[in-house]
């Protein structure tokens, strides 16, 4: 690729990023009355799409080889632990993030 | 008015400036590895600000040169963002111009903060989560740019910390979670988000995943006559 074509590749891709962030806003802008329905999809699609974001997290893990994804099971199940009990954000992802970190780099 | 927000939202972020530290760094130093001047994930990670994304711009650039192809791969890659559109057209309401660079922004964890954190009474929604927004890229970008020009002199040893962004999504989950009253959507996220993993893999998933989603939570719909206004 020459220069050129490389920063047209890279406009692009940040065009089209920026087109997908935006084209609800531009579909329904602020001065007109949001239909009901998208108001509807504002409050029931976050809990789906945190649960999507999750998995999408996961996507790289394998059940079958490696490590059977037991680092990544162990600390959700611990961070699930943490959260119910004391309900606090950094408690529940440092307690994770660390617990992660001990498996991958001691046991497994 | 101003710092009150900052001061607000700097502790939501802390999670996001571990992981996107380390992240960035490793984008920079890939970038070098590949072969690009420190310029290219400098302004990549400013002007693209989705991180999957320019990994795969990254590969992008070594192929041969096809637009098409490359608004596509993006529109594929992206396409969650719609949804964060959708979620955010009434939270992201009277802001001002502001509002243009919330947009811009709108990566994974900026609209997972916006979206689920309760902004205290008193704060100023728009500035908390346009410090949100823009802590989070500052991170990413002086992550990205410390991994290209310093990449090779630091060795580190931090296998595992790129667990904290998804701590993160887990958390929030589990957050919303215990807040539900019924768990019809959170379940339908995870189930549908699983089952098209296992059907169509890890690179083709999300796309039939976001259609179900949209199309089982569209017929899932009260009644609008009955809905309660």
């Amino acid at each position: 690729m020459t220069l050129t074509q490389q920063f047209i590749t890279i406009g692009i891709v940040v065009a089209v990023t920026v087109f997908t962030r935006a084209i609800a806003f531009w579909l329904f802008p602020e001065g007109k009355k949001t239909p009901p329905f998208v108001q509807y999809l504002g409050k029931a699609l976050p809990p789906a799409v945190f649960g999507m974001l999750v998995i999408y997290c996961l996507k790289d893990c394998s059940l079958l080889s490696g490590t059977h994804a037991l680092p990544e099971l162990l600390s959700i199940a611990l961070i699930t632990l943490v959260h119910v009990r004391k309900r606090n954000m950094f408690l529940s992802i440092a307690s994770g993030t660390v617990c992660y970190m001990l498996l991958t780099n001691y046991l497994c | 008015m101003i710092k009150k927000a900052l001061k607000t939202a700097f502790p939501y972020s802390i999670p996001i400036l571990t992981g996107f530290l380390f992240l960035g760094i490793s984008y920079g130093i890939y970038m070098r590895a590949l072969g690009f001047s420190a310029a290219y994930p400098i302004f990549m990670s400013m002007l693209i600000f989705a991180g999957s994304m320019e990994f795969v711009t990254a590969s992008m650039l070594l192929g041969g040169f096809n637009p098409i192809g490359a608004a596509l791969l993006t529109l594929m890659v992206n396409a969650r963002h719609i949804f964060y559109g959708i979620t955010m057209v009434s939270k992201y309401k009277n802001v001002g111009k502001k509002k243009w660079y919330l947009i811009f922004g709108m990566c994974d964890e900026s609209f997972s903060i916006n979206c689920s954190v309760e902004v205290p009474e008193g704060v100023d929604k728009g500035w908390f989560y346009f410090w949100v927004t823009l802590l989070n890229q500052s991170y990413w970008v002086l992550g990205a740019t410390c991994g290209a020009l310093l990449g090779s002199l630091v060795t580190f040893d931090s296998k595992g910390l790129e667990f904290v962004m998804t701590a993160l999504f887990v958390v929030i989950f589990l957050d919303n979670w215990l807040k539900e009253k019924n768990y019809f959507s959170s379940l339908l996220g995870l189930g549908i988000s699983l089952v098209c993993l296992v059907v169509f893999g890890a690179e083709k998933f999300l796309v039939p995943a976001m259609c179900m989603i949209f199309i089982v939570l569209s017929l899932a719909r009260p009644h609008p006559e009955k809905e309660v206004a």
